[in-house]
């Protein structure tokens, strides 16, 4: 296990140090202490490397992620993982506005609650939060999972594509064109799996959740829907 | 029929031919009209300005003979890695998806030929522009379409797109018949089906979120690329203010002659500042910070010759941005055409109806049957050409004002041939010292 103090070393070296471990590294196990909410921690990773942060971090933490598994011993800041492309970020608290957004791959899983926008124009990341998520969630999502193991907010899935949001709980309001599924048995295979991949399968079983997708009416301008803009 | 005089038809100004045939047109069809490229109606703009060339007090460089220098760096405030191009003209940003790949590859090729950058835009980077541009600035813009860490460590420099002239608060629309496979497959949604890209960012808001996301993207690059940051006219002295306080490199500001791929004509034509108006607020803005020079300022917005370069150059620019004339350098909206447009109910020159994808021309389409019309060696030929011709009309203003660089034209060679353009520009109204609302008299 590498460690690296964020408060005596400084946020460039951490990051430098960070990107320099690509392909074959025998580091592959870090740990960062004294983040202090500090911003754009671990962003950029592209290499297969276990990074621990001890304690909670500000803005973009784990951006644009490759390959790398970041945990967040604390709380996130706003959009932890933002544009994740692959990989895995799990934070043990809460999370802040825009987590995952725009992400195009990999897992983000918030074992606490997250706020607002959670998972906003998702492009095909897989999100498993263990509390609620905030209101605006899954807004434009495109492609991707969003699992909530407890309530969502308002305007849930507002204009969203082709992403599939499964909810435990209630929902506060569906945004617009956003609409309940049916559950059908491919369904709760992915849910299954990502239940264990979210460390939620003792938490939680696919049969108690419902879908949420798109109804496919905004897909091309209409204006007879300009009421739902 | 009495023999007395009559009064003849009279048309209203306020209902014109066009007003009316808009508002028949909006009650027949129930939208509102889409269209591309910028503003249409008569601006005050670069036209409304003349140099004063040299006299007894200013003495002119010989054409062909003194040097007139017209290179520019770029991203020299933070960046590891400045961009340094042979002229001042750039290519502004142009979406794959809104373009062709062949007329993103002539774009680049021209652009390289003639030694200066192009950019991205919403959808992604091709490697037809990759592969052809030796400088590429890629676009960071609010829909994220194709965006991802190695395609930002490949490019030059990043552009976070805040806003663009043709409709600053504006979202677009890639309308469903120009999605095919591949643009589909580029932006994760469908194919077929309209794609929105965002209004605003969706992991950021205001500028103290600014200064944290250019903070991000520099550690994803480890601070080896310049950050540009592209803002609409809407409040350029403010914006132009905030985007350095967030830790801009280059300040890009499109006025609203600008174009754009698609948008409503009512933003088009209702919503934003002629860049003539813009310019002197962001300089001002750059002075009062002590930054100008130092933070480079990109203008665009209805560029269309060496004149307007070296005019916007002289308002305090240290480069500019083409799109619109770029397309037409490549072929967009030739008469060569005419039959064809005639056919879309239009005429060369006026042809603006670049989402719906059946562009004579093969440039703004994603029609591979009208894409091979287009030859992208032929096209960056002529873009070469006419950036070189563009940067001689510059060199030639800026020797016959005595400057060996086009970086040393100054407020002080130009004036005004209108009061508004005294008023906009801060350049004196010609043949007084007035410049209105400042100093002088008429």
């Amino acid at each position: 296990m590498q460690t690296f103090d964020l408060e005596a070393q400084g946020l460039r070296a951490l990051n430098s140090t960070l990107h320099a471990l690509k392909g074959q590294t025998n580091q592959t196990a870090w740990e960062i202490i004294n983040p202090k909410g500090a911003h754009a921690i671990a962003v950029g990773l592209d290499a297969a490397v276990d990074v621990t942060v001890r304690g909670s971090t500000g803005y973009y933490c784990g951006g644009m992620n490759k390959l790398a598994t970041v945990r967040i011993k604390g709380s996130a800041g706003p959009g932890v993982a933002e544009n994740m492309m692959s990989g895995t970020v799990i934070i043990d608290g809460d999370a802040s506005q825009y987590a995952g957004a725009t992400g195009r791959g990999g897992l983000l899983v918030i074992k606490g609650n997250a706020s607002s926008r959670c998972g906003i124009s998702m492009k095909g990341i897989d999100i498993v939060v263990h509390g609620n998520i905030g209101h605006m969630s899954a807004f434009m999502a495109q492609s991707g999972n969003l699992v909530v193991l407890g309530d969502a907010g308002e305007a849930l899935g507002d204009s969203l594509y082709e992403a599939r949001l499964f909810v435990r709980g209630s929902v506060k309001s569906l945004g617009t064109d956003c609409i309940e599924k049916e559950m059908r048995p491919e369904h709760y295979e992915i849910l299954a799996d990502l239940l264990k991949r979210g460390e939620a399968d003792g938490k939680a079983k696919p049969q108690e959740f419902k879908r949420y997708g798109s109804a496919r009416k905004l897909y091309n301008f209409n204006i007879d829907n300009a009421s739902s803009y | 029929m009495s023999d007395f005089p009559h009064t003849p038809p009279r048309q209203s100004w306020t209902f014109s031919n066009d007003v009316n045939a808009e508002i028949r047109r909006a009650a027949a069809t129930g939208i509102y009209d889409i269209r591309g490229g910028g503003s249409k109606r008569h601006l005050p703009h670069f036209d409304d300005l003349l140099f004063l060339g040299a006299s007894i007090s200013r003495y002119p460089l010989e054409g062909y003979r003194e040097k007139c220098a017209t290179d520019v760096w770029l991203g020299t405030r933070f960046a590891k890695k400045p961009i340094h191009l042979d002229i001042p003209v750039t290519i502004a940003g142009m979406s794959f998806g809104a373009l062709s790949g062949p007329a993103k590859e002539a774009l680049g090729r021209g652009a390289t030929a003639a030694g200066t950058s192009t950019t991205t835009g919403d959808g992604g980077m091709t490697e037809e522009e990759r592969g052809h541009s030796k400088t590429l600035v890629y676009q960071y813009l609010p829909s994220r379409y194709g965006m991802n860490p190695d395609d930002l460590r490949r490019a030059d420099a990043i552009e976070v797109v805040v806003g663009q002239g043709a409709k600053p608060g504006g979202g677009g629309m890639l309308l469903g018949q120009k999605i095919s496979d591949r643009v589909a497959m580029m932006r994760n949604l469908p194919k077929g089906i309209d794609q929105r890209s965002a209004c605003r960012h969706p992991d950021w808001t205001g500028p103290d979120d600014l200064e944290i996301k250019i903070m991000e993207i520099r550690e994803i690059t480890d601070w080896e690329k310049p950050i540009y940051v592209k803002i609409g006219g809407a409040r350029p002295y403010y914006d132009t203010a905030l985007a350095v306080k967030a830790g801009a490199d280059v300040v890009v500001l499109d006025g609203m002659q600008g174009g754009t791929a698609a948008t409503q004509d009512v933003f088009i034509e209702n919503v934003g500042m002629p860049i003539l108006a813009c310019i002197p607020q962001a300089v001002k803005a750059l002075h009062d910070l002590g930054m100008h020079r130092k933070v480079q300022l990109i203008v665009s917005g209805g560029i269309r010759s060496g004149a307007d370069v070296a005019k916007a150059m002289a308002l305090g620019a240290d480069a500019v941005a083409i799109g619109t004339a770029a397309l037409i350098a490549l072929g967009d909206n030739d008469p060569i055409y005419e039959a064809e447009y005639n056919k879309l109910g239009t005429t060369a020159g006026a042809y603006d109806d670049w989402h719906e994808g059946k562009d004579p021309a093969g440039i703004t389409t994603q029609d591979p049957e009208l894409f091979k019309r287009f030859d992208p060696i032929l096209g960056g030929r002529r873009l070469k050409n006419y950036l070189k011709v563009m940067t001689l009309e510059a060199q030639t203003i800026a020797r016959a004002c005595g400057k060996n660089h086009l970086h040393n034209l100054e407020p002080e060679d130009l004036c005004a041939l209108t009061i508004e353009a005294a008023a906009m520009s801060g350049v004196p109204l010609a043949g007084t010292n007035w410049v209105p609302g400042k100093s002088g008299t008429f």
